[in-house]
């Protein structure tokens, strides 16, 4: 049945039943400044889960994990057993990218029944669109694994952390909800780790709530990315906060 | 193609056009109008036009061209009325004193600025531009006597990469509203000490689906915190709880004014609201619609939480479609223009035509009958000729001229704000000046 379906559609290998990321080759950057035509929810409540998840159906059950930039799916896929009760999605930009993600997604879920059903990907802007899919307080966790570092000053107004993005993101993570950041890049790194440390609604975990948290390990070693960064030996920056109360007035 | 904001060679002229502006002091002590880059003032209290002092005048002489570019938003402080701000595509935002009408500060924006709010206490003036990042000034810091420029406004918010296109002090200014093109309106806890960032969002109100184009908000004493009114390109005009995004009414505005029908153009069929101006207690919200001569009178029952249509008071005989509203809290009187800056085809560099409503105010309203708005003749206005002289720059003006001028405003004011989709051919050769490419050149 596998063999039958992969011959109709190629982009599917004939023996994992896995999309071929050859197939969904795509240019590592994207314009983040540019209005793709994809459609967006008016509100978070317009946002459609049973499209996504379509074996839940608890009505109330709501998204909690969101992977800003998930590129080819990696820590969704790990995360997804790790938390199997939790809903989770993947933001990415890239069309291609998005489709090789949805594809891998299905996959997955054909080939281990009544797994992988918690995990989806959806192709947005999320610099422009975060309120748009979650409402406030919503998010446990926020991941941004090696986003892009746009080198030149002129273009560090479009890095995905910035003063002005993080209240976005302090609004849609619920007061002790985390952020987690990785990159292999040490400037975007301290770039990070100083926009977060300056904002208000953040505080840094002690380094013994890193070591207690599963996920921070995953940071490396569960994305494509990651993998390349530690076959190369690069080093890795990280900068993993918490969602705090704002300051008393 | 780096930034969809960049103005362009190809770009549409409409673009460039600048709607009139009116604003009216809270107490009624004075009126202004910004047509193009020229602001007008007249002085309802003296009767008499109001000759703009400004610094940076060294030689005394009196000018009213004292921005450089069109004005794209104008506005009074809100409780007393001493301040004035005037702002727009010249980079920058000149604070006014309005009992001088001096210009006490000019500050320097590093991108043309599409609106401008006052605290209602009056110790800050905010400012965004057209790349959604919103400044704050502490007006403190301003002396009265030696007007000081070159002064910078503090980022305190930012939407990303979104012209915020109507800014606005909730009632006891704990929070400020920026409205977007991108159909959002975020709520923000506005800080007691403003000037390290405005970063706890409060909410955002969703539900427009097309660019908001204005804000109001409505209070009484059983609700001082308020509710927030908001008009939009989508033909609605809506009500909202700011405090928590939670969206209590949507008034068709568009359908109700009786644009139902469909000629097959888009743009025809849905009219986006221009402007609101709403009376402190909600009792009466006036909006004007794109292509309406003349301007729709809502209600809102601020206990029910709920917005209805009252009527639409329609002018016949001429074609006056207005670009802004504005009223005192004091006076039942709404201001209106129609006014287009750089009209085509015209001598005329800019036009502005002023109207006035009496009987905007509070009234037990129990049918539509006995609501006694009326639009005044020019002769029953207050100032009569001399206002009209001075805010219109003439007494009397062409039909014909008018009429262009209403076409003109028609098709302008929602293309300033709807963002322009190239197909795929076009797209190619807007890139040519493109210098990032790694390619052998064409």
């Amino acid at each position: 049945m596998m063999e039958h379906e992969s011959n109709v559609n190629p982009t599917l290998s004939k023996s994992t039943g896995l999309p071929r990321k050859r197939f969904y080759r795509a240019r590592a950057h994207s314009n983040p400044l540019s209005d793709s035509h994809f459609p967006v929810p008016v509100a978070p409540s317009q946002f459609d889960y049973s499209s996504h998840y379509p074996q839940i159906s608890n009505d109330s059950k709501k998204i909690e994990f969101a992977d800003i930039g998930c590129g080819f799916g990696g820590l969704l896929i790990s995360l997804s057993t790790l938390f199997p009760a939790t809903l989770m999605i993947g933001m990415e930009l890239r069309d291609k990218v998005t489709e090789y993600v949805k594809e891998r997604i299905l996959a997955l879920r054909t080939g281990n029944p009544g797994q992988y059903q918690n995990i989806s990907v959806v192709r947005t802007n999320s610099m422009k669109y975060i309120p748009n899919y979650f409402e406030k307080g919503q998010l446990k966790k926020m991941f941004f694994l090696f986003p892009d570092p746009h080198f030149k000053e002129k273009n560090h107004r479009r890095r995905v952390i910035s003063p002005y993005l993080l209240d976005e993101y302090a609004y849609a993570l619920a007061v002790g909800g985390i952020i987690y950041t990785i990159t292999d890049v040490e400037e975007l790194g301290e770039w990070m780790k100083s926009c977060l440390e300056r904002h208000p609604l953040f505080e840094p975990l002690i380094v013994q709530e890193l070591e207690d948290d599963p996920v921070v390990k995953l940071l490396s070693t569960a994305t494509e990315e990651g993998q390349k960064v530690a076959r190369n030996g690069g080093q890795t920056y990280q900068a993993v906060y918490r969602r705090r109360t704002g300051p008393i007035e | 193609m780096e930034d969809p904001n960049i103005d362009d060679g190809d770009q549409n002229r409409e673009t460039e056009i600048a709607p009139a502006l009116i604003a009216v002091h809270p107490a009624h002590q004075s009126v202004a109008v910004a047509v193009g880059s020229d602001l007008r003032v007249f002085n309802l209290q003296e009767g008499c036009a109001v000759t703009l002092g400004d610094s940076d005048d060294l030689d005394g002489k009196s000018s009213t061209n004292v921005h450089k570019d069109s004005i794209r938003a104008i506005r009074y402080g809100a409780n007393n009325g001493t301040l004035f701000v005037s702002a727009g595509d010249d980079k920058l935002v000149k604070i006014w004193a309005t009992t001088t009408w001096r210009c006490i500060s000019t500050v320097v924006s590093e991108k043309k600025v599409s609106a401008v709010a006052i605290s209602s206490d009056g110790l800050f003036v905010c400012f965004a531009d057209k790349f959604g990042v919103v400044y704050v000034v502490d007006t403190q810091g301003i002396s009265g006597e030696q007007g000081s420029t070159n002064e910078k406004g503090i980022p305190i918010l930012s939407h990303y990469c979104s012209i915020i296109t109507s800014l606005e002090f909730s009632p006891d200014s704990r929070f400020i509203i920026s409205a977007d093109r991108d159909f959002k309106i975020r709520v923000s806890v506005f800080p007691k000490n403003p000037l390290h960032g405005a970063h706890e969002i409060q909410s955002f109100c969703l539900g427009h689906t097309e660019f908001v184009s204005c804000l109001a908000f409505v209070f009484g004493q059983d609700y001082p915190q308020g509710l927030l009114i908001s008009g939009s390109g989508d033909s609605t005009v809506r009500l909202w709880d700011f405090t928590c995004g939670a969206l209590l009414d949507t008034c068709a505005v568009g359908t109700e004014a009786g644009y139902l029908e469909t000629d097959g153009k888009e743009g025809e069929c849905r009219p986006a609201v221009t402007d609101l101006c709403a009376t402190k207690d909600g009792s009466l919200v006036a909006v004007a619609l794109q292509s309406l001569p003349g301007i729709m009178l809502l209600s809102c029952d601020i206990s029910a939480r709920t917005l209805s249509v009252l009527k639409v008071v329609s002018i016949s005989e001429d074609p006056f479609i207005p670009t802004s509203l504005g009223s005192g809290s004091l006076k039942q009187f709404l201001w209106m223009v129609m006014g287009v800056s750089s009209l085509q085809g015209s001598d005329l560099a800019s036009l502005a035509r002023v109207r006035v409503l009496s009987g905007f105010s509070k009234s037990n309203i129990a049918t539509l009958e006995e609501h006694k708005a009326s639009l005044l003749d020019d002769k029953d206005i207050p100032g009569r000729e001399l206002v009209l002289q001075k805010l219109q720059g003439t007494l009397s003006i062409e039909k014909e001229v008018l009429s262009s001028a209403a076409e003109a405003v028609k098709t302008a004011m929602r293309n300033l704000l709807i963002k322009k989709h190239y197909p795929v051919e076009k797209r190619e050769y807007r890139k040519r000046g493109r210098n990032d490419r790694k390619n052998k050149h064409r």
